[in-house]
């Protein structure tokens, strides 16, 4: 390959490759180092978080034989062979489902609509303010980071057991994250049109409705979706703490080791998140080729 | 988005000299109007069915008031101990469950990429798996596991491990279809072969791009971490609901405060390590 280029002395060449095999070195020695604080960081974190290798390899059986048991039924036949047994709750399970969604429904549109109230605060470019901006970020930073079962176990405790303490969860969560990606958006704007209703006497309120809504709307709705879809898993198991939907349930036949219903909600669930996936992407589709028709 | 009439008094006019705009913002106005409908008709029968009343809502509004107020000031007791070390569990599972997962996910997003495995059912068959993996919430996971290795935080790794897996083989595989294919074809036309291609061709490009999704789950499997105690999983959310269900809320608050603290501390530190291993190699690629 090299005869028909031109060569460079020799020195010179030593002295290239000299130079990288120093940096190559170089390289290597940190990947060294990274790869030993790793290293540590997994023992350290072994041995903190009781990991036992043995118990897993040991056990491993169960987990399969765990996946095999819930698929027969009580007497002993496969749960393929007598559907209607199997699924014997099917509209039981199917309301709870239906609740189950409308807690997700319920918590996305209210907590979209104070992240929606909250997120023009939170945005630098509408709100030089710091103190302002500070406080509405910080905000939005507790309730997306406080996990929604918490919130649920503390609602559960003040609400009383039901469906209202997991929509609140669902709904202070959903401020936190959508509040957040809201900012995002209108961080992202042309501020032209809003510059143009502010110099024509516009209040703060119009420059946001003729300024900044034309421009955020679509990408609102496409993050909204999203989070519906997040939080119908989310709320599939908020009857773990007593917060209403499918999960009671589900808790339930866990650990009462119903074992064909832990299947057959399971199946369920998955059926219905992945019908609501499916769904919110082709209205998300939708909405992003909207916008670049615009 | 139509402006408001007062804006625009010959809006008469208008309409006859350009009757096609107008036309099309009627029409889009129907179809607002129907999804606002849909919107509040579901709104209202989801009130009705989850029976949500005033009532309900003053009175455990007024009983959260109480609770914070004696979440003031708050306070470990004689807990800090066990607290800490709970918290360690919690950040413990998080990063192990993460590593776990992208580890085994790595191989995963190679056989769901469309450009990398040309087997369709294969590719397929992994698609949905992972996606069966992603419908089941991470304390289903931690349940399930606890029968298999017993209660405590191993369970609890395996639980966020599981989980994650749905999500990196998607996000993974993601990343590698997105991916250039230009030195991929140059490794296969100079005589690599197909898996000469990916080691040279796509893990190179791919290999940041991954880390740093992987970095950000670790921020966000801390917070999934925190929970799983609820269930028996380990970590701080067996004592947080112990807490709460004793009414200690004091102590509620403090657990809180310190599981704030704490995922604030990894955001940063994983966005430093993220910049540091990924920006770097990022402009040198």
């Amino acid at each position: 390959m090299t005869q028909s280029t031109i060569r460079l002395p020799d020195h010179q060449i030593e002295l290239l490759s000299a130079g990288y095999r120093q940096e190559l070195a170089k390289r290597r020695q940190m990947t060294l180092i990274g790869a030993v604080i790793l290293a540590l960081a997994v023992l350290l974190s072994g041995f903190v978080a009781e990991v036992r290798p043995g118990v897993l390899f040991e056990n491993i059986g169960k987990f399969t034989s765990y996946f095999g048991r819930i698929f027969y039924l009580d007497n002993g036949a496969l749960v393929f062979s007598d559907i209607g047994e199997w699924f014997w709750g099917f509209w039981k399970w199917g309301k709870q489902l239906v609740d189950t969604l409308l807690i997700a429904y319920l918590g996305t549109l209210f907590g979209a609509i104070f992240a929606f109230l909250i997120c023009f605060s939170a945005a630098i470019n509408l709100t030089p303010k710091a103190g302002i901006r500070f406080a509405a970020r910080r905000y939005l930073e507790f309730c997306r980071t406080v996990p929604e079962i918490v919130f649920a176990l503390i609602f559960v405790v003040a609400f009383g057991l039901g469906p209202v303490p997991g929509v609140l969860a669902i709904m202070i969560h959903t401020i936190g994250a959508l509040g957040k990606l809201f900012s995002e958006v209108v961080e992202n704007i042309d501020m032209k049109p809003v510059e143009g209703i502010i110099a024509s006497g516009g209040t703060r309120w119009q420059s946001i409705r003729y300024g900044v809504l034309p421009q955020v709307l679509p990408n609102f709705a496409s993050y909204a979706l999203l989070r519906f879809e997040i939080n119908v898993r989310g709320a599939s198991v908020m009857g773990f703490v007593g917060a209403g939907g499918i999960g009671q349930d589900l808790i339930e036949a866990i650990r009462k080791f119903y074992y064909s219903d832990v299947s057959a909600i399971l199946l369920m669930i998955i059926a219905t998140v992945m019908i609501i996936d499916i769904g919110t992407e082709r209205l998300r589709h939708r909405l992003t080729t909207m916008e670049q028709g615009r | 988005m139509t402006p408001s009439r007062d804006l625009f008094p010959d809006r008469a006019a208008i309409s006859a000299r350009h009757p096609s705009i107008m036309a099309g913002s009627r029409r889009e106005q129907v179809i607002g109007w129907a999804i606002m409908g849909l919107l509040v008709a579901l709104t209202i029968l989801a009130i009705t069915r989850l029976e949500f009343s005033f009532a309900r809502l003053g009175s455990g509004l007024v009983q959260l008031g109480t609770f914070l107020g004696l979440m003031i000031p708050p306070s470990p007791g004689t807990q800090l101990a066990t607290f800490s070390k709970a918290l360690a569990e919690t950040v413990a599972i998080a990063f192990l469950g993460t590593l776990l997962a992208a580890i085994i996910s790595f191989p995963i997003g190679f056989l769901a990429a469309r450009n990398v495995m040309t087997n369709r059912i294969v590719q397929f068959m992994t698609r949905r798996f992972s996606d069966s993996i992603r419908g089941v919430d991470t304390l289903i996971w931690a349940l399930i596991w606890i029968n298999v290795v017993g209660l405590g935080p191993f369970a609890g790794v395996l639980a966020i491990m599981t989980s994650d897996i749905g999500s990196f083989s998607k996000l993974y595989s993601e990343a590698i279809e997105s991916v250039d294919r230009k030195p991929s074809e140059g490794v296969i036309s100079t005589g690599g072969s197909s898996l000469h291609a990916v080691r040279f061709g796509i893990i190179p490009a791919v290999l940041p791009v991954l880390i740093s999704q992987t970095l950000y789950y670790f921020e966000s499997n801390t917070r999934s971490a925190t929970i799983i105690g609820i269930v028996g999983a380990g970590g701080i959310g067996l004592h947080l609901a112990e807490m709460i269900r004793t009414f200690e809320w004091d102590r509620v608050a403090f657990i809180i405060l310190m599981v704030l603290a704490t995922v604030a501390l990894i955001d940063f530190v994983s966005s430093r390590l993220r910049l540091a291993l990924v920006g770097q190699r990022v402009t040198s690629v």
